[in-house]
């Protein structure tokens, strides 16, 4: 057991990009980072002048492969620091923070699969560096990803996820949206259930590993439901975004 | 379980505060429910406390397996049943 | 280390009003220790009990709802520094349960019992000449289980983990022995206007 002292960081944020209207992509330079884990997190810490405080987790959707970390932030209304990441926030500035952190929610190719990845919304952030760390290793197992959106405008990381699939290397990436659809719109069009799960994820025979991330509702009904449909429990990770679907 | 509790969270929230206590990666310690009996790793169990404090529950039960709270004068922590670090 | 251009959108407010080191909100955060109880109201009771756990007083739920309520106004404050102001609340104050049962309280401290099995140690005095209620309605309507419903202690002069989500009585005991957060490392009393977060503040 290796001892891992944990400290506050300040990184410097070096880009940061909009994924959709209300997501930002956030890239950072964290001199001492310790290389992590595909789905682990840190520890946001903002402190105002007057000394007030607030903390939040957000997942790391960068791969260890990369330089640095990028973390993706959607805002969220009435959300304090979510609002400031995604809002104020630029290049230059310092934040702090502290990881890489969570071992219990983490994938690298050595673990090996299939996997059975399934995201509700910004969920999709810790499944992100696993495929992007899969990608990069040039790993041919085989990996399904499911991600529940509410609308199309919502969906994150589309054309990447769209062109990795397309290399026919063993990832499959499917998208429902649970609040409705546009015209042309070929994907499902409804919440996560136990016939989606059947018809997407490889069965429980092949003894998938499954990681389930987002909202905490629909965490808890997909972890029942595939248990429901055989998969076994201690194969079944899983990472509460909490109510709303991650920070605030 | 006693209902949907949208707010609950799980181990993973509480990486943080057990890796600045324990100097360890803490998620994957698994622990015995002194309730009900049943194994889980922390990183599975429920967290609910908000900012008041860390307060771990087993998944099956519901029962006490980890508090911790972070005061001026220290980290106050209850441990129930048995953890394998 | 200071966060450039990071401005609480909590508001700092007028210090009279609004207890030193906390935040005014106006949403109303959920915090709690454990799970949301559902207690059926058929199945609610409300006891008093005395220091050998036997009943002094029970009420069931349309029981509680007889008895004269006081409707108020006030401010909470919650030990992680957000306040909120103008609160209203509908409830049984603590000395009309204990004119009801035709009780004088047999002695100075008590600890309130919840559904889920949440306690919380207070002082009688905090209680009586309406300072401590049980309230069922929050803004004109029943409180929402998230927030303590059916019903909820309500003592909103000290720090708002006193005012106990789910409770189902009170238990009479000699001394002041801490109940749940007060076990681990918050103040035994927790008055706002004296910072009395942790035990030793």
């Amino acid at each position: 057991m290796r001892a891992s002292p944990i400290r506050w960081l300040s990184a410097e944020v070096l880009q940061i990009a909009a994924e959709t209207p209300r997501v930002k992509t956030i890239r950072l330079a964290v001199p001492g980072w310790r290389k992590h884990l595909p789905g682990q997190h840190v520890d946001v810490r903002l402190t105002a002048e007057d000394g007030y405080q607030a903390q939040r987790s957000y997942s790391i959707a960068s791969p260890p492969e990369e330089d640095g970390i990028a973390l993706t932030v959607e805002r969220l209304e009435d959300g304090e620091v979510s609002t400031f990441l995604t809002g104020e926030l630029r290049a230059g500035d310092q934040i702090e923070l502290r990881g890489p952190l969570g071992g219990y929610f983490t994938w690298t190719v050595e673990r090996g699969g299939p996997l059975a990845l399934v995201a509700g919304g910004s969920g999709v952030v810790p499944l992100m560096a696993m495929v992007r760390h899969r990608a990069a290793q040039a790993s041919r197992i085989p990996m399904h990803l499911l991600c529940s959106w509410r609308s199309a405008d919502d969906v994150i990381y589309r054309d990447e996820l769209a062109l990795l699939a397309a290399r026919g290397d063993g990832l499959d990436v499917t998208h429902t949206l649970t609040r409705g659809a546009p015209a042309g719109w070929r994907g499902y069009t409804r919440r996560i259930d136990r016939e989606m799960l059947l018809e997407i994820l490889t069965g429980p025979d092949a003894r998938p590993i499954a990681y389930v991330c987002g909202p905490t509702p629909m965490v808890e009904s997909t972890a029942t439901l595939l248990v429901s449909l055989g998969h076994a429990p201690e194969r079944i990770w899983t990472e509460r975004f909490g109510p709303t679907g991650g920070g605030s | 379980m006693m209902g949907e509790d949208v707010f609950r969270l799980d181990g993973n929230g509480a990486a943080g505060v057990l890796q600045e206590i324990f100097a360890v990666e803490m998620t994957t310690a698994s622990c015995t429910c002194e309730g009900c009996g049943r194994v889980s790793p922390v990183g599975a169990l429920h967290l609910y406390g908000g900012a008041m404090g860390s307060v771990l529950r087993c998944p099956s039960c519901e029962a006490l397996v980890l508090c911790i709270t972070s005061g001026p004068r220290g980290h106050f922590i209850e441990l129930r049943g048995i953890m394998r670090v | 280390m200071i966060t450039r251009g990071f401005k609480s959108t909590r508001l700092r407010s007028d210090p009279s009003r609004v207890p030193p080191g906390q935040y005014v909100t106006n949403d109303f955060p959920v915090l709690s220790a454990g799970p949301t109880p559902r207690t059926p109201l058929d199945a609610w009771s409300f006891g008093l009990r005395d220091v050998h756990e036997k009943e002094l007083a029970t009420w069931r739920w349309k029981d509680l709802l007889a008895l004269p309520s006081s409707t108020v106004t006030v401010d909470i404050h919650c030990v992680t520094k957000w306040s909120k102001l103008d609160t209203q609340w509908k409830g049984v104050t603590i000395d009309a349960l204990l004119e009801a049962a035709g009780l004088a309280p047999p002695t100075p401290y008590l600890t309130a019992f919840c559904d889920g099995g949440y306690t919380t140690n207070l002082a009688l005095e905090d209680l009586l000449d309406g300072r401590g209620l049980v309230a069922y309605e929050y803004d004109g309507a029943p409180i929402e289980p998230e927030h303590g419903g059916p019903a909820r202690l309500l003592v909103p002069h000290l720090y708002f983990w006193k005012s106990s989500k789910w409770v189902r009585g009170l238990a009479f005991m000699e001394d002041n022995e801490p109940g749940f957060w007060e076990t681990h490392g918050y103040h035994l009393r927790g008055d706002p206007w004296k910072e009395e977060r942790y035990a030793g503040d």
